[in-house]
């Protein structure tokens, strides 16, 4: 079996379904010839023609326009933002219409698409194309927002995405898009949504993170155990709707939690999952909760980039000062 | 210097203001007078259940309630021109076509009445439809999107969206005649041109001097139309329809009418147009020229005028109390249609709701 990187699992999973339900299209600014400025969708327009991988006009808003309309006639449109940076003129589109249809019509019309967009920093890119902008989305109702954190996560979860009933927003880590490859079987087999994956058992601590901070949480992890410490990791993977259930049941057990994202602090989701386990797991508590996350600032150009970046190192301390507190 | 383009947008009418023809070659349609009897009675069936709308709004029967008052012969234009398979994507005044497409006056009250099965159309075409779009000129898209699946699915289907003046402002509605025209879809953007935009008047809009060469920069057929005749709307509407379903590209309409009525019924019109502006807009109204050309073509008179009147009367009292009658949805119903299935996360606060809703009552 093949070894694949994440971004290769995309195309994968894009190709499987395609290729088994005539009703999946692909549309989005240069994901046609080109295959996408990330290779996602590449050969795709070769095996399915012009039509099914559309290159659109140059404008956000279309694209996400067209989905809605292309959803509401029973197609399944997958569309690309070419990074997440560039997803703000699709949000009208997104939040008024794709997440509310069913709701407005009574399940009349309904939303069965799903937004891809290259997510967050790391990458050395230019301003506006590293955003981390998902608790944007989490805080609209109707909405799925799913996360991949590795290659095989990603070509299950893009599987269960593209046959959801309903409309999600699938963001792409693309610091770990060609970090690594595992073996991820092409058998069409989906992930199910709306479950947090525990990555690694654990007693001392819980990690609650998602995307490409799975690696410093796993890091940390190891490095933790060295030190004799025990951690729990948590890949979310489906922010919204949130399985808090296998958040509550991992932080009764360790009774420390440490939540780790890219996106600034402030109403990040993080502060969601934070009063969430306050409201319902306060006296399992040992040790109050614990954020790492980018700063409340716009992600800087690369010079200053990797200081704004959640590190291991600040998710071992954290680990840590929840143990030191005690 | 050479010529890059050259452009001219043609002007249709064929029923001036006081009912007379314009023109000789009325299209074939319009020389079969009981179907013009028939539209004049839809035009009518309109503007009386746009006055009761008013009437129950007034009565605090209705929440806020956008009127389509002049709008008659545009609406009825439309819907009738379009055929069942179509679909439409309309702005939240366009009763007139939802009515010849199968919206019943019941659904539009409970909409404006505070409830979402208004949205729900029972009955086809209009099932199929899109319901209005508040946010003004997003619905284009969603009609370019729906054209673009009938290509990919080669089906003979037109997709139709409407926008006012004020939407044809809207990057939404160039992006939607823009992927209509490089991608060939069947696509008719319908500009219903009532001169204001709540309290902006056309002029302000836009330096264009007609709104219908927008469409020109997207390479789509474009015409401006008398939106008070409704022969010159349905005429219109019928050849941008067969040149989209014979795959011959897109069109933009615009249909020059205008809005007798205030904005909806939160606005008042009276802070920002003239009296005498207001007056002259009612002797173009789209009722009393075609009234006029059927009187004298002998197939209509004050009894028959009066007998209709009638009957709409008591369609729409039915439909108030069909409205009236209709009991409030339970409290689960906000969670049952967020989802196709309500996650376990949002069932806890189905709970919640269920609870505080038996401790109210």
């Amino acid at each position: 079996m093949a070894q694949i990187t994440l971004i290769e699992a995309v195309t994968q999973a894009l190709a499987y379904e395609m290729a088994h339900d005539d009703s999946v299209v692909v549309l989005g600014e240069d994901v046609g010839v080109n295959g996408g400025v990330f290779r996602a969708t590449q050969g795709l327009q070769e095996k399915f023609g012009e039509l099914r991988v559309l290159d659109t006009p140059l404008d956000e808003t279309t694209i996400a326009g067209v989905t809605v309309g292309l959803a509401a006639q029973g197609m399944k449109p997958v569309a690309e933002a070419q990074f997440e940076g560039f997803i703000y003129p699709m949000m009208e589109q997104i939040a008024c219409h794709a997440a509310r249809l069913r709701n407005r019509t009574r399940g009349r019309i309904t939303v069965p698409a799903v937004w891809r967009a290259p997510w967050g920093g790391g990458i050395r890119a230019p301003e506006h194309h590293s955003e981390a902008n998902e608790h944007l989305f989490t805080n609209i109702p109707g909405l799925r927002v799913v996360m991949p954190s590795s290659p095989a996560r990603a070509y299950g979860l893009l599987l269960a995405a593209i046959r959801d009933p309903d409309p999600v927003m699938f963001f792409e880590p693309k610091r770990i898009y060609r970090q690594y490859k595992e073996e991820v079987p092409d058998d069409g087999e989906a992930l199910p949504l709306d479950v947090c994956f525990v990555l690694r058992d654990g007693t001392d601590v819980t990690i609650v993170t998602w995307g490409a901070q799975v690696k410093e949480a796993l890091e940390a992890a190891d490095e933790l155990a060295a030190d004799g410490i025990s951690a729990e990791v948590i890949d979310v993977a489906t922010l919204t709707p949130l399985d808090f259930d296998t958040i509550a049941e991992s932080v009764q057990k360790t009774g420390r939690c440490v939540i780790v994202h890219e996106a600034p602090k402030t109403a990040g989701f993080g502060a969601e999952i934070a009063a969430r386990i306050a409201e319902e797991c306060l006296y399992d508590l040992l040790a109050p909760v614990e954020r790492v996350t980018g700063f409340d600032t716009h992600i800087p150009l690369f010079r200053l980039e990797m200081k704004y970046l959640p590190s291991t190192e600040r998710v071992v301390e954290a680990a840590k000062r929840t143990l030191a507190a005690s | 210097m050479s010529i890059a383009a050259k452009f001219e947008i043609e002007y249709l009418q064929y029923l001036d203001a006081e009912g007379k023809q314009v023109r000789d070659d009325l299209p074939a349609f319009a020389n079969d007078l009981d179907h013009m009897v028939e539209l004049y009675k839809l035009m009518m069936s309109t503007r009386v259940f746009d006055a009761k709308s008013v009437a129950l709004q007034r009565t605090g029967k209705l929440g806020t309630y956008a009127s389509c008052l002049g709008h008659e012969a545009a609406h009825v234009g439309i819907g009738s021109a379009m055929k069942p398979e179509d679909v439409f994507a309309p702005s939240y005044r366009e009763y007139g076509a939802q009515l010849y497409r199968g919206v019943q006056p019941r659904e539009v009250y409970m909409y404006w009445g505070g409830d979402e099965r208004g949205n729900d159309y029972q009955k086809e075409p209009a099932r199929h439809d899109f319901a209005w779009s508040v946010p003004i000129a997003t619905q284009c898209l969603h009609a370019a999107g729906s054209a673009l699946a009938f290509k990919i699915r080669n089906e003979k289907r037109v997709a139709v969206c409407t926008i006012g003046d004020g939407g044809s402002s809207k990057g939404d509605f160039y992006g939607a005649i823009n992927i209509a025209g490089a991608q060939n879809l069947p696509l008719v953007a319908v500009i219903v041109n009532n001169q204001w935009a709540i309290s902006v008047p056309r002029k302000i809009q836009s330096g264009a001097p007609t709104l219908a060469q927008k469409g020109i920069a997207a390479g789509l057929y474009c015409i401006q139309v008398d939106g008070n005749d409704i022969i010159a709307v349905r005429k219109a509407m019928g050849d941008a329809l067969d040149r989209a379903r014979n795959g011959e590209g897109g069109s933009v309409l615009e249909l020059v009418t205008y809005r007798l009525s205030d904005h909806t019924t939160a606005d008042d019109a009276r802070r920002y147009r003239g009296e005498q502006e207001v007056k002259d807009a009612w002797a173009k109204e789209p009722m009393k020229r075609l009234r006029a050309w059927l009187v004298a073509k002998g197939v209509w008179d004050d009894a028959k005028e009066e007998a209709w009147k009638n009957e709409c009367d008591e369609w729409m009292d039915n439909e108030v109390n069909a409205y009236l009658e209709t009991k409030t949805q339970p409290v689960t119903a906000m969670f049952d249609y967020t989802f196709a299935d309500v996650p376990a996360d949002l069932a806890k606060q189905r709970d919640l709701a269920l609870q505080l809703d038996k401790k109210a009552h």
